[in-house]
């Protein structure tokens, strides 16, 4: 029997390192200044993958993201750490999507890819932080959800066990498959590139990658694996109505530059007098506890 | 976030030298293994694209675990616990991050699972991953033993051992014993023949060994009954599933503290003979040291540099009467002369490594095919080179560490005493680098044959021949006349005849003069390529031409008689005043 296991991945703007010019005049981001990575979190839910992997000889993993051509820098990325092979949902009718649009786009990207047991993605990304795409592909997929994942406790290929990292507590459930699970930044690391494989994989290209780096396909043919799928709109049998701007409902308002200012600051010595009522003043302030 | 790989351009000058075209066509046999692996190369541009990525996983791993972990390991150590060493949590981390990215058998070929790298990117992880943390460099480093076991052992003890390497299994070199330590002619640990099982039984003590309790342990025994030398040696492999070591103790060193060393009792362990018997020592462990004393460059290099950066660092940060301690003479020249050394030595250590490539990628295609005698006149040409470059670099460049490390400390003043800071760690993991796999003054022994028979002159002779831009005129004389002052020296030495105390007392003058020379050509080389080694060149010249100046003056100076003063003999002699 085999396994199969979805890894939504994005590429995103590296903004834990931000500086002065990474906002535009408008408010947007200036992605031009900022590097772009994979999204930490994702990096996390594909080790999370592996794992699965490590126990379930069976499994393929396939990298799903969605962006424009260079997004198959996190596909090749995933290939070097371990994943089998990976899809680039990439048209320019997708531009624009906020997290309803991106999740039908992903939810449809899933259904063409067929007969997964489970989908696992990162929390959330750190250029929009909304936590919200996971959740609502799951929705559209019609399958249970696992958020805020931080280890898997058990898995066999009919249930899997997971430890959520919740705001007070911890909580173990178990849900059989098909699932979605988010995964946590508490969760395992994810493992680093392994040599033999950053060999193997990295002429690995999409097609419109082929073709901006002017290389013939005959590569394909002669080594199959180092294709990456690339798939439009009309691949995925979307309905143009639901995607991009014109399929996300949610519009900016409105974007203000906030430059947080140092209010008061308190010296502390580290003896326990100093200690026990630091923490009795945030617990009293509800930061703790 | 760091990587040792990509923040260091030095490292990606020396991989790209012209040689490497030659070395990697030798090393892939005209890439016969394209097709064979997915993992192999087409051609050269493909394979230094790999060298390459491959290094920029080592060095993001030694500069986000290794490095990161560096000071825990030194703090905690390994320990027993029933009979089997534990490494330290950090030791245990490092090890898992570099099997599990395939970092070992760096070297071997890929039908062992290895990678087959050349031994420039083989080295050159090497000095990253010792640059992180330079106990765990022999930890990662013992995968040199695959290369003995490779290059002698039969084709089923080949089978059995290396493809475990890839897979993480750790080797150890049992050679030392409490009485054979630079002499290993006196190795006792005793090999008989076990008719009844058909195997080899060792029995007897090693001491001091390094990651003690590996998986492979390559031994050095007695297999012949009733010699006392070296000819009466063999050597063994030993699995240590066979659970016939007992490992009596860890060390507690000064430094290096992260890598177990352990005296370790051989109770009628199995083993299988490695080659051929009587062999042991002349041969295999001969060869297995200079894998090993390469290494050892490797990992001087990686601490000479992680103890500079800390260096350099500290004296632009720290301030003392109103400015950057950095822009007082008594401590820019300190760091100036670690930066020049650094270079130098890193340029001997490449230099090195690729003389050993091309004579053993020929080497090992002349065991597959004929080979052209052209080739032969090759094969030859590079091992004198190797085997002269590399007692000169296990020297220059574990002392130069040395140095280094002692004058980070020194730029760093009272900090630099304290436990607070790095460089007080790199200061007593480098103090074994003068000592272990040969004394410096060992590496005196094996270096001074170049000396003698020529090999040195002739390799200076050889880059003073090749042409430089006219920038470099006046270093180029300067060393012209080192070379002279050298030779005028070496006639002197000689002139009291080669196997005279006089020579024998003045070798190391004669080997460091040499030194000198060749690494001052070296870096002009560089630097007529990449101006950023003109300034290291100037100072090594400028420090070469007052330390052979030195030398020489001592050696013209000197009497056959005077050698008497140095021997001190019986009681000290009451002062008579």
């Amino acid at each position: 029997m085999s396994f199969r296991i979805v890894v939504l991945a994005k590429q995103v703007p590296d903004t834990r390192n931000v500086g002065k010019d990474a906002m535009k005049e408008d408010g947007t981001v200036n992605r031009a200044a900022l590097p772009a990575i994979f999204n930490p979190e994702d990096l996390n839910a594909l080790e999370m993958a592996l794992q699965i992997k490590d126990k379930i000889k069976e499994t393929t993993i396939t990298v799903l993201t969605m962006g424009p051509t260079r997004a198959a820098e996190v596909v090749r990325e995933s290939l070097y750490r371990g994943a089998d092979n990976g899809i680039v949902v990439s048209d320019r009718k997708v531009a624009g999507s906020d997290t309803l649009a991106t999740s039908y786009t992903i939810a449809q990207a899933i259904k063409k890819i067929g007969n997964y047991d489970l989908v696992i993605a990162g929390r959330q990304a750190i250029d929009g932080d909304t936590a919200q795409v996971g959740p609502q592909t799951a929705e559209k997929l019609s399958c249970p959800q696992i958020t805020y994942a931080e280890e898997i406790v058990d898995v066999n290929e009919k249930t899997i066990q997971i430890k959520r990292r919740l705001e007070r507590g911890i909580e173990v459930v178990e849900s059989t498959y098909p699932c979605l699970i988010t995964v946590h930044s508490s969760a395992k690391e994810c493992r680093n590139r392994h040599a033999k494989r950053l060999m193997k994989y990295k002429n690995a290209h999409s097609p419109s990658e082929l073709q901006e780096l002017s290389l013939d396909y005959t590569l394909f043919n002669e080594k199959p694996y180092l294709k990456i799928e690339e798939w439009s709109a009309s691949d995925i049998n979307a309905e143009d109505s639901r995607l991009g701007l014109t399929g996300s409902p949610t519009k900016v308002k409105k974007i203000e530059n906030v430059v947080l200012t140092q209010k008061e600051s308190k010296q502390l010595s580290s003896s326990n007098e100093d200690i026990d009522n630091l923490m009795k003043e945030l617990i009293a302030s509800h930061i703790l506890g | 976030m760091a990587n040792f790989f990509n923040d260091n351009e030095s490292l990606k000058f020396h991989l790209s030298h012209p040689l490497m075209k030659e070395i990697i066509e030798l090393k892939e046999d005209n890439y016969s293994d394209y097709g064979k692996y997915d993992y192999a190369p087409k051609d050269y541009e493909d394979a230094l694209d790999s060298y390459e990525k491959v290094l920029e996983v080592v060095g993001q791993i030694t500069g986000d675990i290794l490095a990161v972990n560096a000071e825990d390991v030194d703090k905690e150590g390994p320990k027993i616990v029933d009979n089997e060493i534990v490494y330290a949590k950090g030791t245990q981390q490092n090890h898992e991050a570099l099997r599990d990215s395939g970092l070992y058998g760096m070297s071997l070929p890929r039908k062992y699972g290895g990678l087959n790298f050349a031994y420039v990117p083989y080295v050159m992880a090497a000095e990253i991953v010792s640059r992180g943390d330079c106990g765990f460099a022999n930890i990662w480093g013992l995968q040199d033993c695959a290369e003995t076991l490779y290059e002698y052992a039969s084709e089923e003890i080949k089978d059995e051992f290396l493809p475990k390497i890839n897979q993480g299994y750790t080797c150890s070199m049992d050679l030392t014993e409490p009485d054979a330590g630079s002499d290993l002619q006196a190795v006792q640990l005793k090999a008989s023949w076990d008719e009844e099982n058909k195997v080899w039984r060792l029995n007897g003590v090693k001491r001091f060994i390094t990651n003690g309790d590996a998986d492979i342990k390559l031994v050095l025994a007695r297999s012949e009954d009733g010699t006392t030398d070296g000819r009466g040696l063999s050597y063994f492999v030993y699995d240590r599933k066979e659970k016939a070591v007992t490992i009596r103790r860890i060390e507690n060193k000064l430094g290096i503290k992260g890598s177990p060393t352990g005296e370790l009792v051989f109770n009628n362990a199995p083993a299988k003979l490695v080659g051929d018997r009587k062999l042991g020592l002349i041969k295999y462990v001969m060869s297995l040291m200079n894998g090993a004393r390469l290494g050892v460059g490797a990992q001087s290099v990686g601490l000479s540099e992680a103890a500079y950066r800390e260096a350099y660092k500290y004296a632009q940060e720290r301030e003392q009467f109103g400015k950057p301690i950095i822009q007082f003479a008594g401590v820019y020249e300190m760091l100036a002369n670690m930066r020049a050394k650094t270079d130098a030595i890193r340029t001997l250590l490449y230099e090195t490594a690729r003389s050993i490539d091309i004579y053993k990628a020929i080497d090992d295609k002349s065991k597959r095919e004929q080979i052209q005698v052209e080739e032969k006149q090759k094969l030859k040409k590079y091992q004198r080179t190797a085997d002269i470059l590399t007692p000169l670099l296990k020297l220059f460049s574990s002392e130069y560490a040395n140095q280094i490390a002692y004058d980070a400390i020194q730029v760093h003043g009272g900090s630099g005493f304290m436990k607070d800071y790095a460089v007080e760690r790199m200061y007593r993991d480098a103090r074994i680098l003068t000592i272990y796999e040969g004394t410096s003054q060992l590496q005196v022994v094996a270096a001074i044959r170049g000396v003698q028979n020529g090999g040195y002159l002739n390799l200076i002779k050889e880059y003073e021949a090749i042409e430089v831009k006219n920038e470099f005129s006046t270093m180029r004389k300067v060393l012209f006349e080192m070379r002279e002052r050298y030779e005028k020296a070496y006639e002197r030495a000689n002139s009291f005849g080669a196997n005279s105390e006089f020579f024998d007392f003045n070798s190391r003058r004669l080997v460091e003069m040499c030194g000198y020379l060749i690494m001052g050509h070296l870096l002009i080389i560089d630097a007529n390529k990449c101006d950023c080694f003109t300034n290291s060149a100037e100072l090594i010249i400028r420090m070469g031409q007052s330390k052979i100046e030195e030398a020489a003056t001592f050696i013209e100076n000197f009497e056959e008689s005077s050698i008497a003063k140095y021997k001190i003999e019986g009681e000290t002699k009451e002062c008579e005043a």
